[in-house]
């Protein structure tokens, strides 16, 4: 069994995004996504810091010190972007102008409640920035996370253990594992990775799964 | 004959008083007045209350604030970025308050504050610590938190083009919290890279109107 790299991860939620949609990346994880949409697929990427059209990172000696993403990092405008202030922005956010999100996650509950904030950790000052105004003001909310941390802990948890970014948000997770969509009766595997069963997933999840019956396997190209 | 322009940045920055609640526009390292931040530190004022989206970067404008111990409170959304050991050092020792804001919580209460809006309800922090202690109501099914409006003293404000009625126009992403808190602040005082004729600016184009400008200095090369 083989764990998705993270490029593959972003590749796999890439591929869900719908023509036309308007579509926010939240910074880590979810950024890589916009590298992997289908050619020829039209998606509007949305930064919090004042972009619609956001396009590529530039050719290097070609960075713009006026034009950076949500993440800091140097960006380019697509032909047809527009730049506004923060204001607008988030209320495109709030209110209900973003089809998609895709944030990242600490933790997400079976409930579809997701943690991305803090830790609690008195040396480590926690961050907000636009997570609790995407999670609640999107149409929907994905999340990409590895299945497991570094220590092997669970990230798919019964309840959070960290507090909560907003409840009962999160639509679908993608995982280094599975696919899995937070439905009325709890989480729904829609996809593995090859040479893993429902029960290994089981063991790495703190959740409760449910394997759909048409439950696919859960593949990416090879990097 | 209005003239919102003044001679340099100390003049501008000169009555800014010890306590002040002090809005600090950019995103990261764009849109910020690293300029007025540095009249400032000269000027002397202490025991400030920093608004801004992030807690600053390396040991530039922010963060030499933060660092010369002038800033009692940062208020912000996403305070450890890019090289923000000024901001953590300040926080890991106790020496600085901080009130966590979701961005764009923090964007409509100075929009509220400069707007004559006492307060509005969101579902943003809804159900989280954020909203703690913060009153709630119930709209069309969901919890709905009262977020009250974010008055600044002071606002440093950075464009691209401003004139001597205080019109702004700003470039790319540079835009960010800039207009936003040039209204929600009492004194609005803009650091320009250049400054124009009046009526040199595309009326259709301008970003900030001049009615929430008060001072407009320019900085950098002449």
């Amino acid at each position: 069994m083989k764990p998705l790299s993270r490029r593959q991860l972003a590749w796999r939620a890439a591929q869900d995004i719908e023509e036309g949609a308007y579509v926010n990346l939240g910074i880590g994880l979810p950024t890589l996504v916009s590298d992997f949409i289908p050619h020829g697929r039209e998606v509007i990427f949305h930064s919090e810091n004042g972009i619609l059209g956001l396009g590529p990172a530039p050719k290097e000696g070609e960075e713009d010190p006026d034009l950076i993403n949500a993440g800091k990092g140097f960006a380019t405008l697509l032909p047809g972007g527009a730049y506004f202030h923060h204001n607008d922005s988030f209320v495109m956010v709030r209110g209900g102008h973003l089809d998609l999100a895709l944030l990242g996650a600490y933790e997400v509950s079976e409930a579809g409640d997701i943690a991305n904030w803090t830790v609690e950790d008195p040396n480590t000052p926690p961050g907000v920035g636009g997570a609790m105004d995407l999670a609640a003001g999107a149409k929907e909310i994905r999340v990409l996370m590895e299945h497991n941390t570094r220590d092997g802990a669970p990230r798919l948890r019964r309840l959070c253990s960290y507090p909560l970014t907003a409840a009962g948000v999160v639509k679908r997770i993608y995982t280094t594992l599975a696919v899995i969509d937070v439905g009325p009766e709890g989480l729904v595997v829609r996809e593995m990775v090859p040479d893993l069963d429902i029960a290994g997933l089981q063991s790495k999840t703190e959740a409760t799964l449910t394997l759909a019956n048409d439950w696919r396997p859960l593949k990416a190209p090879a990097e | 004959m209005i003239d919102k322009r003044v001679k340099d940045l100390a003049t501008a920055v000169a009555d800014i008083r010890d306590g002040a609640t002090i809005f600090y526009a950019g995103f990261g390292q764009v849109g910020e007045p690293v300029e007025l931040v540095d009249a400032l530190l000269a000027q002397g004022a202490r025991d400030l209350t920093l608004v801004a989206n992030n807690g600053g970067t390396g040991e530039v404008g922010l963060s030499k604030l933060i660092k010369e111990r002038r800033v009692r409170k940062l208020i912000c959304s996403f305070p450890r970025t890019t090289d923000s050991h000024c901001f953590e050092e300040a926080y890991r020792e106790g020496r600085i308050e901080l009130e966590l804001v979701p961005q764009g919580t923090l964007s409509e209460r100075i929009r509220a504050a400069g707007a004559g809006v006492a307060g509005f309800y969101v579902r943003v922090g809804a159900e989280t610590k954020l909203a703690e202690g913060k009153e709630t109501r119930v709209f069309d099914g969901h919890l709905h938190v009262l977020e009250k409006p974010l008055k600044g003293d002071v606002a440093l404000i950075r464009a691209e083009k401003g004139d001597r009625w205080g019109n702004l126009v700003y470039r790319k992403s540079a835009r960010n919290f800039n207009p936003v808190m040039a209204m929600g602040a009492r004194l609005a005082i803009a650091q320009v890279k250049e400054i124009v004729a009046l009526g040199a600016l595309d009326p259709e184009s301008i970003h900030t109107p001049g009615i929430f400008v008060d001072r407009v200095v320019a900085f950098g090369p002449a």
